[in-house]
C-alpha cells in the first residue's frame, strides 16, 4: 500500500566531500494487509528518513514514493488529501506536539472538520469519544483538559486516538516511547498492537529498542548507515541474527535477570 | 564473576518518626564502624506550590557502603532525581531540604554551608550529569574542562603533573589521549559521556552519582558507558548511585536496587533478592513490565498514572494503581518494614504476599 523503492536521500551539496547519504537506494514495502513493521536502528542510521519520506515531508534525491501504486509526486489534490488523512503520524516528543494554549479537544477536533469527517461538534465528540475508548483513556478524564495535566503516556494515546479518528489505515509512529516511562510504555504498545488487530490498521513502528520491535512487530527491518541490512520476521531476526550489527544490537539489550552475565563486570572495557 | 555483588551489611535507616532538624553535629558513624560510606537519613525535599508544599522526597533513608551500586529506580517525579540532587545540595530555590541527614564518612553534606559544599563537590562526592552534550562547555576543550576542576580544588598545580593526570583520566575511561585538546563538538554522545565520567573521577571522589547517564545514547553505545563507569569507580574505589527508569540495566549494574514512588523508598534490596522475591506490588509491577525476548504480544504495563505530589493519595500512595490494595490502604501510610537483612518494604502486605515467579505472575 506504502511502498518507497530505491529511494535515494542525499544532505549536503552534491559531489561534495561532506555528501551524507541519509538513505542510500533503500526499498521498503508497507503491504496491504493490516501489519506492523518495525525499523530499528541507531541514531544516523537513516530511520527517521525513512519515516518522513513516507509522510511526504521530505521528496527523495532518488527513488520513488508510491500510495496506492502511485507515485507521490503526482497525485491530485484530492488523492493527495486522501493520502494525507490516511496516513498519520505520531511523533517521539508527545511534548511538543501540542499547543499548550489549548485544550486537547482541538487537536481532535481541527483535523475532523479539515478533513470534513463529520458535520457538526455533536458528532465529532462522538467520534472522538470512540476513538479515546479505543486506546484505554477515558474521555471524561482527558476532553476538557489542557497538554500540561496529562502524562505523556495520556498524551501519546491521544495522538493514537486522533490518527485513528481519520480512518488512518497507515499510522507512522517515529520512536512513540521512547519519552515515556517504562512503566507505562506498555500500554502505549498495546494500543498500538490493537489498532491492527481490532482497526485493521497497519503500523510503521521506528525505534531503537529491539525488544519493543520483539513485542509487536510482523516484520523486523535493521537499518545502518542508510541501508537495509537484515529483515525478517522478529524470531528469525532476534534468535538468529544473520548480520552483525543486528547482532550487536540484540547483545546491547540489558537481559532483565541480574543471575545472566552481560558482562558489565567482567569484559573488558572497550577502546 | 559477581563477586561484589549481594550488597552484604547494608540496611536502610529505621524509621523515623519525627523530622529531623537541619543541622549541625557531626557523626561518629562512619566507615570505621565497618562500612557504611554514605547515611542518608529521613531525607525529605520539598517544592511550594501554589497547592501547598509538594514533598519530592519523603522520608528516604538508605545507607551505602564502600564500591557498592546502588540503583534507583522510579517512574517520572518519584523523587529519584530530587534525592540524589539533594545529596549535592542542588535542590534549586524555591525547593529545599526539609529535612535529614547524608552523613558522608562523619561529615553530614546537608548541613555543610556554600562554601564547604564546593569543596566537597567532585572531591568526596562526584556527579555523572544525564546530558552529556549539555553539560560540557561548547567552547572549552575537554583539557580545559578538567584544569577548571583541578583549579578550584587547587590540586596538581605543576603543569607536567597535572598533564599527566589529564592523560590518566583520559585512558581511564577508554579515551585516547588526543580527547584532551578537543571540543565537545568533536566528540560523540558517548565518548562526552565518557569525559563526563573522567571529570566525576578526577579528584577520586567517595560516591559517585549517575542521574541517568545513558539515555540520550544509542543503545549499543550505552554498554559502552556503563562498562565505563564500572570500570572507573573501581580504579578510585568509590561507591556509585545511580538513578534510572531501566529495570533491566539495573538488573545488570546494580548490587542493590531501591524503588521510588511519590517521593519515598517503597522497597529496597539486593538485586538478586528484588528480582527474585519483590515483595511490593510496585516493583512486582515494575518487573513485570519489563518487555524481553522471551515472549511475544504480552502487554503487562501498570495502569493508571502517576500520582501528584502535591496532593498525593493517603495511606498508601501506591493505592489507586495497586491490585492488592484494601481499605486500609487508603488510610494508613505503611511502615518500613525489614524482611531480612538489608531487604525492606513498605506495604502493609510485604509479609503474605506468596513469591512471585520468573514471569512476574502470581500477584494475589
Amino acid at each position: 500500500m506504502l511502498e518507497v523503492r530505491a529511494a535515494t536521500v542525499a544532505f549536503g551539496a552534491p559531489r561534495s566531500k561532506s555528501l551524507k547519504l541519509a538513505l542510500n537506494a533503500v526499498s521498503l514495502v508497507l503491504p496491504a494487509e493490516p501489519s506492523i513493521t518495525a525499523i530499528v536502528g541507531e541514531s544516523g542510521s537513516g530511520k527517521t528518513t525513512m519515516t518522513r519520506l513516507m509522510l511526504g515531508l521530505l521528496q527523495p534525491t532518488q527513488g520513488t514514493v508510491f500510495y496506492d501504486g502511485l507515485d507521490l509526486r503526482q497525485l491530485d489534490r484530492q488523492a493527495f488529501a486522501r493520502y494525507r488523512r490516511e496516513v498519520q503520524a505520531v511523533f517521539q516528543d508527545p511534548y511538543s506536539v501540542y499547543n499548550p494554549f489549548y485544550k486537547v479537544d482541538r487537536s481532535l477536533l481541527l483535523p475532523l472538520q479539515r478533513f470534513g469527517l463529520v458535520k457538526n461538534r455533536e458528532e465529532a465528540y462522538e467520534r472522538i469519544q470512540k476513538c479515546l475508548q479505543a486506546v484505554g483513556l477515558l474521555p471524561g478524564d482527558t476532553l476538557g483538559r489542557y497538554p500540561h495535566q496529562l502524562s505523556g503516556g495520556q498524551r501519546q494515546r491521544i495522538m493514537i486516538a486522533r490518527a485513528l479518528s481519520l480512518e488512518a489505515r497507515v499510522i507512522v509512529a517515529d520512536e512513540p516511547v521512547s519519552m515515556v516511562d517504562a512503566s507505562l510504555r506498555a500500554t502505549i504498545l498495546e494500543s498500538l498492537y490493537r489498532l491492527k488487530t481490532e482497526q485493521q490498521v497497519s503500523l510503521l513502528y521506528v525505534t531503537h529498542d529491539l525488544t519493543t520491535a520483539y513485542q509487536i512487530a510482523d516484520r523486523i527491518v535493521v537499518m545502518y548507515n542508510g541501508q537495509i541490512v537484515e529483515e525478517g520476521e522478529p524470531e528469525s531476526v532476534i534468535h538468529a541474527p544473520q548480520h552483525a550489527y543486528t547482532r550487536a544490537l540484540v547483545a546491547a539489550v540489558p537481559p532483565p535477570d541480574p543471575s545472566i552475565d552481560w558482562g558489565l563486570d567482567t569484559q573488558a572495557l572497550p577502546a | 564473576m559477581n563477586d561484589e555483588r549481594g550488597g552484604e551489611g547494608f540496611a536502610a535507616g529505621p524509621p523515623q518518626g519525627e523530622m529531623r532538624p537541619l543541622g549541625g553535629q557531626r557523626s561518629t558513624r562512619s566507615d570505621e564502624r565497618g562500612g557504611h560510606i554514605l547515611d542518608v537519613r529521613d531525607l525529605h525535599v520539598e517544592f511550594p506550590t501554589a497547592l501547598g508544599p509538594a514533598l519530592a522526597v519523603d522520608g528516604v533513608s538508605f545507607t551505602l557502603d564502600k564500591g557498592m551500586r546502588l540503583g534507583l529506580v522510579g517512574e517520572s517525579g518519584s523523587g529519584k532525581s530530587t534525592t540524589v540532587l539533594a545529596l549535592m545540595q542542588l535542590i534549586k530555590a524555591p525547593g529545599r531540604i526539609s529535612g535529614g541527614q547524608a552523613i558522608l564518612a562523619g561529615d553530614d553534606l546537608l548541613a555543610m554551608s556554600a562554601q564547604q559544599m564546593r569543596s566537597v563537590r567532585f572531591s568526596r562526592i562526584a556527579l555523572v550529569p544525564q546530558g552529556a552534550m549539555n553539560s560540557l562547555n561548547p567552547v572549552l576543550t575537554v583539557r580545559a574542562q578538567i584544569d577548571d576542576l583541578l583549579d578550584a580544588h587547587g590540586q596538581k598545580p605543576e603543569p607536567k603533573e597535572r598533564a599527566r593526570h589529564v592523560a590518566g583520566l583520559l585512558q581511564r575511561v577508554g579515551l585516547p589521549e588526543n580527547v584532551a585538546d578537543q571540543y565537545p563538538h568533536q566528540l560523540s554522545g558517548g565518548m562526552k559521556q565518557r569525559v563526563c565520567i573522567a571529570i566525576a573521577i578526577a579528584l577520586s571522589p567517595q560516591v559517585i552519582i549517575a542521574d541517568e547517564p545513558t539515555s540520550a545514547l544509542d543503545v549499543i553505545v550505552q554498554k559502552q558507558v556503563m562498562q565505563t563507569l564500572i570500570h572507573a569507580q573501581r580504579e578510585v574505589g568509590a561507591a556509585i548511585i545511580l538513578v534510572g527508569h531501566d529495570m533491566g540495566l539495573m538488573a545488570q549494574f546494580a548490587h542493590v536496587v531501591g524503588v521510588m514512588y511519590a517521593g519515598r523508598l517503597v522497597e529496597i534490596a539486593p538485586v538478586q533478592e528484588i528480582f527474585a522475591n519483590p515483595r511490593h506490588p510496585y516493583t512486582r509491577m515494575l518487573i513485570s513490565s519489563l518487555p524481553s525476548f522471551a515472549t511475544r504480544k504480552v502487554f503487562r504495563g501498570i495502569p493508571g498514572v502517576a500520582p501528584s505530589i502535591v496532593n498525593p493519595p493517603s495511606g498508601c500512595a501506591f493505592h489507586p494503581r495497586c491490585p492488592r490494595a484494601e481499605q486500609r490502604c487508603s488510610r494508613e501510610i505503611p511502615v518500613d518494614d525489614v524482611l531480612a537483612p538489608g531487604h525492606h518494604v513498605r506495604c502493609h502486605f510485604a509479609r503474605e504476599l506468596p513469591p512471585v515467579n520468573a514471569a512476574g505472575e502470581a500477584l494475589a
